[in-house]
């Protein structure tokens, strides 16, 4: 049993921030994906290194993204309480989301 | 007995960050759910929590270089356009055609969730500290995340281990 003395409690938004960055990183590495495969019309965006092709810009244009949107959740919400629940059910279905759009039997449907 | 550079490679980020990887995560997530102050004395949680932020940064730390190494210097050997590469060869047949239309396609984006969402996890860890032992609804989400987290290191590390089996990057 913790016997410690309560400490000024720090506001959720910050952990709600955290993870709904994280889950629109994961949605966009996965939208991303997927749209490659609808369009060619991307890969110029998406090939930042030629020999490793078009993953590297899917996965840098997600971390670009996550970061963003870490650093602007962050501010707005860190001194805050939030709706954790709910945000975090945003995340998981963003991350199931992104995990679906990442899936080959998913994203091939669409191959150009 | 001798590795070649890029065996050496293919070993650094399957095996050894795999490994590391996965002492982390048993660590942080055992940390996670035991840091509860009906189970923890005051003193336990500072411990714990020492455990719990080297556990978590370790796991976002590995799961970073497994996925830079993996991508940026593996990959480019294992679909390098001649008929030699792991790629190549396993296209060339029906038999071994869905180890890379399916395996290696799940595997090279998959992987890239469990440096994200472990970094996320981490810093959540450090930014609360001990609050995490009052804040059940928060420890839980990191719980899950932790473990999606894992679950998608290790669809991309089960594939990796077939994928160097079937055709292994020489």
């Amino acid at each position: 049993m913790s016997t410690k003395p309560q400490a000024q409690s720090i506001p959720n938004g910050a952990a709600a921030a955290a993870i709904l960055a994280a889950a629109i990183g994961v949605f966009v590495m996965g939208a991303l994906t997927t749209l490659n495969e609808i369009t060619g019309a991307l890969r110029p965006i998406l090939v930042w290194y030629r020999p490793a092709g078009p993953l590297t810009g899917k996965t840098g244009w997600a971390v670009l993204i996550w970061l963003v949107a870490w650093v602007i959740l962050h501010n707005a919400w860190k001194g805050r309480e939030q709706n954790f629940g709910k945000l975090f059910t945003v995340s998981l279905i963003l991350i199931v989301l992104g995990w679906l759009f990442m899936f080959p039997l998913f994203f091939e449907m669409f191959s150009h | 007995m001798s590795l070649s550079g890029r065996e050496f490679w293919t070993v650094v980020h399957g095996m050894i960050l795999g490994t590391v990887f996965l002492v982390a995560f048993a660590g942080g997530l055992a940390g996670l759910w035991s840091l509860r102050p009906e189970w923890v004395t005051a003193a336990g949680v500072t411990e714990r929590l020492r455990r719990l932020r080297a556990g978590t940064w370790i796991m976002a730390l590995t799961a970073w270089l497994t996925v830079f190494t993996g991508t940026y210097l593996v990959y480019p050997w294992y679909r390098a356009p001649i008929k030699e590469s792991a790629r190549s060869i396993l296209l060339s047949s029906p038999s071994t055609r869905l180890w890379h239309t399916f395996g290696m396609e799940w595997k090279e984006h998959v992987g890239w969730a469990a440096p994200i969402l472990a970094t996320a996890v981490a810093y959540v860890v450090v930014y609360y500290g001990e609050q995490l032992e009052d804040s059940p609804q928060i420890r839980n989400a990191l719980m899950i995340l932790f473990t999606i987290a894992f679950v998608a290191a290790g669809i991309a590390g089960l594939f990796g281990a077939f994928l160097n089996k079937v055709a292994p990057i020489r």
